[in-house]
C-alpha cells in the first residue's frame, strides 16, 4: 500500500542556514504520528512542504503518491490547521461555511457539534476572538473537514488545559469512527503520548529518532539508589545522563532491561524507573547534540 | 479511571487491565467486553493501540470474536488466566517479598508466620 506521505533526503536550507537536513521518512495510511521536537526543530518547515506552502532545496516529497505542490487533487484530501492561522476578516460563521466549499468530505453535524463544544460565537469576528478561540477555530475546521490526511501544528495556542482535553478527546473519537492519516505536531509530548501510534522527533533539521509508540515506551530507565551500587550496576552499559547528590546517584540507561537485569538492581536495592516520552525525547536530543559536537 | 504506567507497552497493560477483571469475575464468560473504540476512549489512548491490547487476548483464547456483534469473554477463560497467573507468582510476588525481608533482617520463619497472620486477619476473605 502506497504510504500517505514519503519523504526522502528532503532538505530545505534558508541562505546558509538548513531548517530541514537530509530528511527521510514515511507515514503509513490511517495513522496518528506524532512530529515532536524543539522550537525550530524544522516540524513547521516540514509540514509547510508537505502542504505545498514551501518548495524543498533538495530531497523527493510525495503525498497520496504524488508530488503535493500546486496539484489540487492531492491538496483537497488534505487540511492544515496551522499554529497562529491567519483568517480574512470574517466571521466565525464565514470561515466555517468557506471551508465547508473546500474540503469535499466535510461534515457540517459534526462542525456545529464542534462549534458548541468550544463554545465558539459564530457570528463574532475572528479578529476579535481570544487566542484560544481562534485555535479553537482552526480545530473545528481540522476535524470536520474529514481529509484523508490532517495534519496539526501545534494547533492549541492559547487553549487551556479543558480545552486541550476535549480537542484529543474529540480527535480520538474521530479517528476511531472515521479512520484518516492524522500528524500531531507538538511539543506538549507527554499530554498526546498515549494517542500516538508513530513518533518522530526531528532535532535541528534531522530525524532523530523515527519509530512506533510501543517501541519507544520502556526505551531507556532510570536507575536510582545509592551512588556505589548504580556505579556497579551501569559499569560496562552506555549512560545517557548521570545525576549525584550526596551518596545518592542517578543514572539514565538505554533499556529495555532484561529479567537478569532487573534481578540484579533489585539485588543492590536499586530503583527503575522508565523515562517516559518526553523525558526520552529530551535526551534523545542531547545524545544527538553530542553526536554532532564530536562528529 | 485506573492509571497507566510509562514502561510497559500501552496495548499490554490494556490487556492485562482486562485480564484483571476476568480474574476477578467482573467480566463474566460470555459477556461482552468493551470495543475498541470504548476501551480508546476510556483510556484516552489510540484505537489501534486498543485493538492490539485486544487481538492478544483473543490470540491466548481469553477473548472470541462474535462476528457483527463484538468480542466476548471465552468458556474458561477465567480459569486459564488464574492458572497462568499462578505460575508467575513466586516470580512477581514471593521473589521481591523475600529480597526485602531479607534485606530488613526478617528471617524465613518470621516471614511465614506474618504471612499466616496476615491470612488469619483477613478472615474468610482470602482466597
Amino acid at each position: 500500500m502506497t504510504p500517505t506521505i514519503s519523504v526522502a533526503g528532503l532538505s530545505r536550507r534558508y541562505g546558509g542556514q538548513a531548517a530541514l537536513d537530509n530528511v527521510s521518512l514515511t507515514v503509513e495510511r490511517g495513522t496518528v504520528t506524532g512530529l515532536l521536537g524543539r522550537n525550530g526543530a524544522g516540524k513547521t518547515t516540514l509540514l509547510r512542504i508537505i502542504t505545498g506552502l514551501e518548495f524543498p532545496t533538495d530531497g523527493e516529497l510525495r503525498v497520496f503518491g504524488a508530488p503535493p505542490a500546486e496539484n489540487d487533487a492531492v491538496l483537497r484530501r488534505m487540511v492544515f490547521v496551522r499554529e497562529e492561522q491567519a483568517y480574512p476578516d470574517f466571521r466565525v460563521g464565514h470561515a466555517i461555511t468557506a471551508a465547508s466549499w473546500f474540503y469535499p468530505n466535510w461534515d457540517e453535524d459534526l462542525a456545529r457539534q464542534l462549534l458548541a463544544d468550544f463554545d465558539l460565537p459564530t457570528g463574532r469576528r475572528i479578529k476579535r476572538l481570544s487566542r484560544g478561540m481562534r485555535s479553537a477555530v482552526g480545530i473545528v475546521i481540522g476535524l470536520a473537514a474529514r481529509a484523508e490526511l490532517t495534519l496539526f501544528d501545534e494547533p492549541y495556542a492559547g487553549l487551556d488545559a479543558v480545552a486541550r482535553q476535549l480537542f484529543y478527546d474529540r480527535l480520538l473519537a474521530e479517528v476511531a469512527a472515521h479512520p484518516r492519516t492524522i500528524v500531531l505536531s507538538t511539543h506538549l509530548i507527554d499530554e498526546v503520548a498515549d494517542l500516538l501510534e508513530h513518533v518522530v522527533l526531528l532535532d535541528h533539521g534531522r530525524v532523530v529518532l523515527d519509530a512506533p509508540a510501543d517501541e519507544i515506551r520502556g526505551t531507556a530507565m532510570t536507575v536510582s539508589g545509592a551512588a556505589i551500587a548504580v556505579e556497579e550496576f551501569v559499569a560496562g552499559r552506555p549512560v545517557w545522563h548521570r545525576k549525584r547528590i550526596a551518596s545518592l546517584a542517578s543514572a539514565v540507561v538505554p533499556g529495555p532491561l532484561d529479567a537478569a537485569a532487573q534481578a540484579r538492581a533489585r539485588a543492590l536495592h536499586l530503583s527503575l524507573e522508565p523515562l517516559s516520552l518526553q523525558q526520552l525525547l529530551v535526551h534523545a536530543s542531547g545524545i544527538a547534540e553530542q553526536e554532532k559536537v564530536s562528529a | 479511571m485506573p492509571a497507566l504506567d510509562e514502561g510497559t507497552p500501552l496495548f499490554v497493560q490494556i490487556a492485562e487491565q482486562l485480564a484483571d477483571d476476568i480474574v476477578d469475575g467482573q467480566l463474566a464468560e460470555g459477556t461482552r467486553v468493551p470495543s475498541t473504540n470504548e476501551l480508546a476512549a476510556f483510556y484516552r489512548i489510540n484505537p489501534a493501540t486498543a485493538a492490539k491490547g485486544i487481538n492478544m487476548l483473543v490470540d491466548d483464547g481469553v477473548l472470541e470474536k462474535r462476528r457483527g456483534i463484538g468480542m466476548f469473554v471465552a468458556a474458561g477463560a477465567q480459569e486459564q488466566l488464574r492458572a497462568m497467573r499462578r505460575k508467575q507468582f513466586a516470580e512477581q510476588y514471593v521473589d521481591p517479598m523475600v529480597a526485602e525481608a531479607s534485606r530488613l533482617g526478617i528471617d524465613g520463619d518470621t516471614l511465614v508466620s506474618l504471612i499466616r497472620e496476615t491470612s488469619l486477619d483477613n478472615g474468610g476473605r482470602t482466597r
